[in-house]
């Protein structure tokens, strides 16, 4: 009844193809940025900040970054732990090699050196596709940990091989470093975050995002009508790319502060950025956000509910919240297995109707 | 509705999580009882809770007040030990043991911000002991620099002092952890002349056929063992099914536990390791332990590792805290420190065999004194050996020096570096 269409007319060709057609999505979608920019930033403590939402905002990125990869254009990627490492490590080198650059500057060019490296590691869905696809990625996660491990340059011939994040700023405000303040980290990773979801949702609409999505759909039939498979599959690697450098550069410089690429990189986060885009849903923008939340935010949510609330020990609830998770997860996908975001479309629809179904 | 309730939960339990200001000395123990490492994290931390009971229940706490040494479980996962470390820190939490080198990495700038102490017994970045550079960090007894130098000069003791022309191979954890001796030990090649080969073994180190085949084909003299975990009683069996001598091959502190030795059964028996504290629970105080936290049920996890060596190593770590939080108290004259009186307390703490005899571990480990220039104390370390027998490690030398002209050095140049990059003033000590 106060959901729907009906009295929101649409005057020109914009404004009908907007991201938020319906008047109560649109006012929600500004009123939770008003929230996330006007109000988070003066009530945010360490805790929330780096136990809660700067995690959830980075692992965003990431997650949107592979669904632009996987949901959109259908290219299984197992590669992204080691994608979010080439991040960091530029970064890491960036910001060392060039003290005065702007941490903006140096986020974005990690971003723009990932989508380099993915491109190149994206090079071989031309000619297989799939679980061979996967296996290929799969290579490029070992092989870029290896290469970190390896290779003393990159941590620039520290005695333990382990990066740590020198202190940046912007605007006069910290957002690197030990004593960044809660609310300069936050603010800096959300303007990234609202940034990157902006592009991934102008990309995904328009002409190139449409030849993505003809080349996950049926790559032949795709070629036939004109869209070029190499142009097309690269420029989706490297546009996923360049979203899970931007994660790791964040990850590293604003987030954990030191990094021990095996530890932080490792073939957990591919799965884990995987898991996040199949529980939200693939192919959309707000099952990145869903998933991440699901996945980052509901095991510290769970923490704090057995630990803090009802005081069990530690040890078990860390076990029992994998098995809450794990159920969340099969129940998620057995009641709706497109994903948490197909439940949010399937809610829509139903209440545009309410209550009057027929 | 479903979704507002949520909400309601999700708010009201991060609301309980911030922490309240307690009247008890908060030691925040960042433990891991689960993950790949677990096996070995649980026995830490049984240790370190059951002293810290034992103290709350024997004498009150120390010094008239209770500790609150409440577990936060990090699975030995980066970011659960961040989410740890914010949820304590404002607890009035005193010290913090994380117990893992890419743990400590990542907070030694945020302790540092902070202004709450961290102590890395064994472990951690070696260089901290310079604490002009470091002031909120500290390692001492020992640490990985001074592991690898004792476990060399116990080389050259046995080889009638020259190591000239032999090869040492370093089977290590390929992280931060496994990575920090072998400055060291390149250092100590160049002085006694023997070939170094370096084995990386990725994490958790099940898989480690390559690394043994290549240790098959060069036989090296000696095979030196950086593990934690799985890693090590996956390195000890490839050792033994290569036939790979057991008292040619040496583990650090952290390689050296029952559970690493016990899965090979008798294979294992002549593994060495090098350890900063002594073995066994001949030790007055573990009647304490028996008495006032085992036999009364508050013993932490299951209560079955009291005694073995990772156990003996976290009480020895809260054993020496607690001197340190006496030595605090008595400085400032206050109870319920704060700390950074803890920081004072640790940087004049002063273990003999006085104080080691009044807490009931007569001879537990070695004298050592801290002061505002070395956080590191004076690194001794003896050696340990495993006999499958009797299941049981035995000690076979003193407490050995480490080469202090070597790695003073070393630790100079690494903190200086350090400082330089964060633009640290140094000269706090003079």
């Amino acid at each position: 009844m106060l959901y729907r269409e009906a009295g929101d007319y649409k005057k020109s060709y914009a404004e009908d193809s907007q991201t938020f057609p319906l008047k109560l999505d649109r006012w929600a979608y500004y009123a939770l940025l008003a929230v996330a920019f006007l109000v988070v930033p003066f009530v945010i403590n360490d805790y929330w900040a780096s136990a809660v939402l700067i995690p959830f905002l980075i692992w965003s990125i990431a997650s949107l970054g592979l669904n632009i990869l996987t949901g959109y254009c259908g290219q299984v990627s197992l590669g992204t732990g080691g994608f979010m490492a080439v991040g960091a490590y530029a970064s890491y080198k960036l910001m060392t090699s060039f003290p005065d650059l702007n941490i903006m500057i140096i986020v974005l060019l990690s971003g723009a050196i990932t989508a380099a490296v993915g491109v190149v590691f994206g090079l071989p869905s031309l000619r297989i596709k799939g679980f061979y696809l996967a296996v290929a990625t799969l290579a490029a996660q070992f092989f870029l940990v290896w290469l970190f491990n390896k290779v003393e340059w990159f941590y620039n011939y520290s005695a333990s091989g382990q990066i740590s994040s020198p202190t940046r700023s912007m605007f006069g405000f910290e957002v690197t470093g030990p004593t960044a303040s809660a609310s300069a980290k936050y603010l800096f990773c959300l303007v990234l975050v609202v940034g990157l979801a902006w592009v991934a949702r102008n990309l995904t609409r328009g002409r190139i995002g449409r030849s993505w999505m003809a080349i996950r759909d049926m790559d032949i039939a795709a070629e036939i009508i004109g869209v070029n498979p190499l142009k097309t599959k690269l420029t989706a690697f490297a546009v996923s790319s360049f979203f899970v450098g931007v994660a790791g550069a964040l990850m590293f410089a604003v987030y954990l502060g030191a990094v021990d690429v095996g530890d932080t990189f490792g073939i957990q986060k591919s799965f884990l950025v995987l898991f996040m885009i199949i529980i939200g849903g693939l192919g959309s923008i707000l099952g990145s956000f869903i998933g991440a939340a699901f996945l980052v935010v509901m095991p510290v949510l769970l923490k704090n509910v057995m630990v803090g609330m009802l005081g069990w020990p530690s040890d078990m609830s860390s076990y029992l919240e994998l098995v809450i998770i794990g159920f969340l997860i099969m129940l998620t996908l057995i009641l709706e297995p497109h994903g948490v975001a197909q439940l949010w479309r399937v809610t829509k629809q139903k209440l545009r109707l309410w209550p009057f179904p027929h | 509705m479903k979704f507002k309730k949520l909400t309601a939960i999700a708010v009201s339990a991060l609301v309980a999580a911030s922490p309240l200001m307690a009247n008890e000395l908060e030691f925040p123990s960042i433990s891991y009882r689960t993950g790949p490492f677990g096996a070995n994290g649980a026995e830490v931390a049984d240790g370190f809770s059951d002293y810290m009971t034992l103290l709350n229940e024997r004498d009150g706490g120390i010094g008239g007040v209770r500790i609150n040494a409440e577990e936060c479980e990090t699975g030995f996962n980066a970011e659960k030990t961040v989410e740890c470390y914010e949820a304590t820190k404002d607890s009035g939490a005193l010290v913090y043991t994380p117990l893992s080198t890419a743990a400590t990495y990542q907070l030694i700038p945020r302790v540092t911000a902070d202004q709450i102490p961290l102590l890395s017994m064994g472990y951690g970045r070696t260089s901290v002991s310079n604490g002009d550079v470091f002031p909120y960090v500290f390692n001492f007894p020992a640490n990985y620099w001074t592991g690898a130098s004792v476990i060399v000069n116990h080389l050259l003791d046995i080889n009638g002092g020259s190591l000239e022309g032999k090869t040492i191979a370093l089977a290590f954890h390929n992280s931060a952890f496994g990575k920090e001796p072998i400055r060291t030990l390149e250092a100590l090649g160049e002085i006694y002349g023997f070939d170094l080969t370096l084995l990386p073994i990725d994490s958790p180190g099940q898989e480690q056929k390559s690394q043994w085949l290549q240790v098959r084909r060069e036989k090296p003299d000696y095979v030196l063992l950086w593990g934690w975990g799985v890693m090590n009683q996956v390195a000890i069996q490839e050792a033994a099914n290569i036939r790979f001598p057991m008292e040619n091959l040496i583990g650090v502190w952290w390689s050296g536990s029952d559970n690493d030795v016990i899965p090979a059964g008798d294979a294992s028996n002549g593994y060495k390791a090098v350890t900063f504290h002594n073995v066994g629970t001949d030790f007055p105080v573990f009647d304490d332990i028996q008495q006032y936290v085992v036999d009364a049920g508050l013993a932490a996890g299951t209560g079955e590792n009291v005694g073995t060596i990772l156990y003996n190593r976290g009480l020895y770590q809260a054993a020496i805290l607690a001197e340190a939080v006496k030595v605090a108290q008595a400085r400032s004259g206050v109870a319920d420190i704060t700390a950074e009186m803890m920081r004072d307390g640790m940087e004049n703490l002063v273990i003999n065999d006085e104080i080691m005899e009044a807490v009931g571990l007569k001879g537990f480990g070695p004298n050592f004194t801290v002061s505002c220039a070395d956080h590191g104390g004076p690194g001794l370390g003896a050696i340990q050996q495993w006999d499958a027998a009797s299941q049981s490690w035995s000690l076979i030398t003193d407490f050995i020096e480490p080469d202090m002209e070597v790695i003073q050095p070393l630790i100079d140049a690494d903190s200086a570096a350090y400082a330089a990059e964060n633009g640290i003033e140094t000269g706090r000590c003079n």
